[in-house]
């Protein structure tokens, strides 16, 4: 007892000695800048920054950490009551509607000055995606897109040595290891509340999602059908359960026990994996391209951009944190403490990925990725989609009726207004 | 007069709080509620335009707005007996002279509502595991088929209905049984000398005299499950088909995912009326027969 009094005196001490010395220091003429991002990246970010405060005496960066799903509200509310940070990681679909709100900074300006940010090292779907009417609002931090993501033993054990490269490839494979793997266990998991796996399949085609200068839907297009009926197909022939996320809780330990073979997901999961899947499994799984109807299709480009706000009164400072963060050897070390891949090319130039065999099948999608429509409603859209394509596979609607449906809601209500108001903009 | 005045003191800071709280925003909500306010309105108030009721019909009009009434309503009609029934019964074991171990049984009762619903949820929703929830166990070995509970439109709000009664009867139990308890026992002792088995004590002692606090606690329970958000919320996000979208769920994605606020404000205002209509029915409903 009397032992612990002593260490909390000395704790006590100690702290009130630091506090003592902080409060030495100039604070007086300091410039705070305040940096917003999600939670993982604010936290390793957070330990790139002293060498960027040590180049820039005086500069004090804030990070605040954001949760993923808050972040979204958060923004929104701090643009309408005027409390946005310098800059901030902006998911790279969100661009189009802070762009929108008139929020973001232009930034063509400081990329031409810079000898860092060069466009043509960067992926150029990924920077494609920060253009919205031509102007550019961010720069790529980390990319990410969905690809494959498969068990090797059990995609051997189905008579296959290689992952599918084409959509025919991809259904014998299925066909065969649900076959093999019997009535109880499935070839794929499509989770029916998400989205994304059936907006890869229908990016991969030539037929835009949207049309008429994203203001009507394009859902009706034989691009956007065949992708629907190669989605289709997979639960029709039950290579695919009829399943939400939600009711599968632990997917990486469904995967592990070989309840699905194949999963259309991102490279985060290459750490969940390698972290949660048992030790028998690890060295049987693998990653490769998506597949497309001829060939790797490519999929969506997502990740995170640097975005700077107009309403910042550092801009020039922000946007040397933004070139900071961006070198080259950053990108790297970002890479080593997140996992999060680099947007850069030459980053990639990097023995850690190198030696990574599942990042090699992200690397090469990187070149094949192309960017969501870019308009604010984008995701409401692509909710709406799902919705269309989870009622017919669960609720027994035909493709050609929940198609017209979708084509119909995505013009009638949720681009009217966009519509209304680019025709309110060519009349003026 | 001077009282007057000094009463008007009194009350001055409660008005103020209330109006600047409370009327105030549902005053902006009402106004708000005649525009088109959106993602394009908050970049520029150009974009805003006036639409008088266009909101209100087309809420009206929109296909998922009823589907979630009518799962609302469904939700309602499950829970409501059933929240009731359980309450009154669990407030009657713990009045009963027979029970020991009272306070501890009734913190036990009590601790699902002061529990948060996120982290219970997460316990719920295992339970509800098609293949490995302890629900489906024991229904297996009762030689019922597995259930998929949250997956299946038709089975995911009464899977909700479960989880929401379970987390809030411990609150109408302590109602109930305060108003148990206020029950004059020489009533009892009277049916009793009358020869009243207990079933007709039940029915003719307990149920009067709870009467007013049954009454209250529908209202209440009926006020807050129209209310029904956050148990789609963690649970089941509205899914699957939309079968679990609850009008508040249905607001809440209008207004802070797609940022229609005019629109979540229209709602807002009709979920606002119903409950108005519903528990003014139940009201002269139960007047009406305490009347005749």
């Amino acid at each position: 007892m009397s032992s612990f009094g002593m260490a909390g005196l000395a704790r006590i001490a100690a702290w009130a000695t630091m506090f003592a010395l902080c409060s030495c220091a100039p604070a007086a003429h300091e410039t705070t800048l305040k940096l917003w991002a999600f939670g993982p990246e604010g936290e390793a970010v957070g330990k790139l920054l002293p060498e960027f405060e040590r180049a820039h005496p005086g500069v004090h960066v804030e990070v605040q950490n954001l949760p993923l799903t808050a972040m979204h509200e958060k923004l929104l509310t701090a643009f309408a009551g005027d409390a946005l940070p310098d800059l901030c990681q902006l998911g790279n679909t969100w661009i189009p509607e802070f762009a929108t709100l008139g929020a973001l900074e232009p930034l063509q300006v400081y990329v031409d000055k810079s000898d860092v940010v060069r466009r043509d090292d960067y992926f150029a779907g990924i920077w494609d995606t920060n253009i919205v009417d031509s102007a550019l609002y961010g720069v790529s931090w980390y990319v990410d897109t969905r690809l494959l993501f498969y068990r090797k033993d059990l995609l051997a054990a189905a008579g296959f040595d290689h992952a599918p490269r084409d959509w025919d490839e991809w259904r014998r494979a299925m066909a065969a290891i649900k076959q093999s793997q019997g009535a109880d266990k499935y070839a794929i998991f499509l989770p029916l509340n998400e989205f994304e796996p059936l907006l890869n399949l229908a990016i991969q085609q030539s037929d835009p999602l949207l049309r008429d200068e994203n203001t009507r839907g394009n859902f009706e297009s034989e691009g956007f059908r065949r992708a629907l009926d190669f989605y289709l197909e997979a639960f029709r022939e039950h290579w695919a359960p009829p399943l939400s996320n939600i009711q599968v809780p632990n997917y990486a330990d469904e995967f592990g026990k070989g309840y699905f073979a194949f999963y259309v997901t991102g490279p985060w999961n290459i750490g969940v994996f390698k972290q949660r899947l048992p030790a028998e499994v690890q060295g049987h799984w693998g990653t490769a391209p998506l597949p497309g109807a001829n060939g790797p299709g490519g999929g969506a480009a997502g990740g995170s951009s640097f975005a700077i706000f107009r309403a910042s009164k550092n801009k020039q400072l922000a946007w040397e944190l933004v070139e900071f963060l961006s070198q080259m050897k950053q990108q790297q070390r970002f890479y080593s403490l997140t996992g999060d891949l680099p947007a850069r090319r030459s980053a990639w130039d990097f023995v850690e990925l190198e030696t990574d065999e599942f990042t090699h099948a992200f690397r090469a999608q990187l070149e094949l990725v192309k960017p969501m429509p870019k308009v604010p409603e984008w995701e409401r859209i692509a909710t709406e989609m799902q919705l269309a394509a989870e009622r017919v596979v669960r609720g027994g609607e035909s493709a050609d009726a929940a198609l017209r449906a979708l084509d119909a809601k995505v013009d009638d209500e949720i681009l009217a207004k966009r519509r209304a108001l680019l025709a309110r903009k060519v009349r003026q | 007069m001077n009282s007057e005045r000094a009463a008007w003191t009194f009350v001055a800071p409660a008005l103020v709080v209330l109006g600047v709280f409370l009327a105030l925003p549902v005053c902006a909500a009402l106004l708000l509620s005649f525009t088109d306010f959106d993602i394009y309105a908050l970049a520029s108030l150009d974009n805003l335009r006036f639409v008088g009721l266009a909101n209100y019909v087309d809420v009206l009009r929109a296909p998922l707005f009823w589907k979630a009434l009518a799962n609302t309503v469904w939700f309602v009609v499950l829970a409501l007996p059933l929240s009731l029934l359980t309450s009154l019964g669990a407030a009657l074991l713990l009045n009963s002279p027979l029970a020991r171990f009272k306070g501890l049984h009734r913190t036990a009762l009590f601790a699902p509502v002061v529990t948060t619903v996120v982290a219970v949820a997460i316990v719920w929703r295992y339970l509800f595991h098609t293949r490995y929830g302890l629900i489906n166990d024991v229904l297996g070995h009762l030689g019922i088929g597995p259930v998929d509970w949250l997956g299946d439109p038709h089975w995911a709000m009464p899977a909700l209905v479960l989880f929401a009664v379970w987390k809030n009867f411990g609150y109408n139990m302590i109602i109930l049984l305060a108003g148990l308890q206020a029950i004059p026992q020489d009533l009892y002792e009277a049916a009793r000398i009358d020869g009243a088995s207990a079933w007709r004590r039940f029915w003719h002692v307990t149920l009067p005299g709870l009467r007013p606090v049954l009454l209250l606690v529908a209202i209440i329970t009926i006020a807050g499950y129209f209310q029904l958000f956050a148990e789609p919320y963690v649970m089941t996000r509205g899914e699957p088909e939309q079968s679990t979208v609850s009008v508040l769920y249905f607001m809440y994605e209008e207004g802070f995912k797609w940022w229609n606020l005019g629109r979540a404000c229209a709602v807002a205002f009709l979920l606002f009326a119903l409950i108005l209509v519903v528990t003014r029915m139940l009201l002269r409903f139960v007047r009406t027969k305490e009347g005749a």
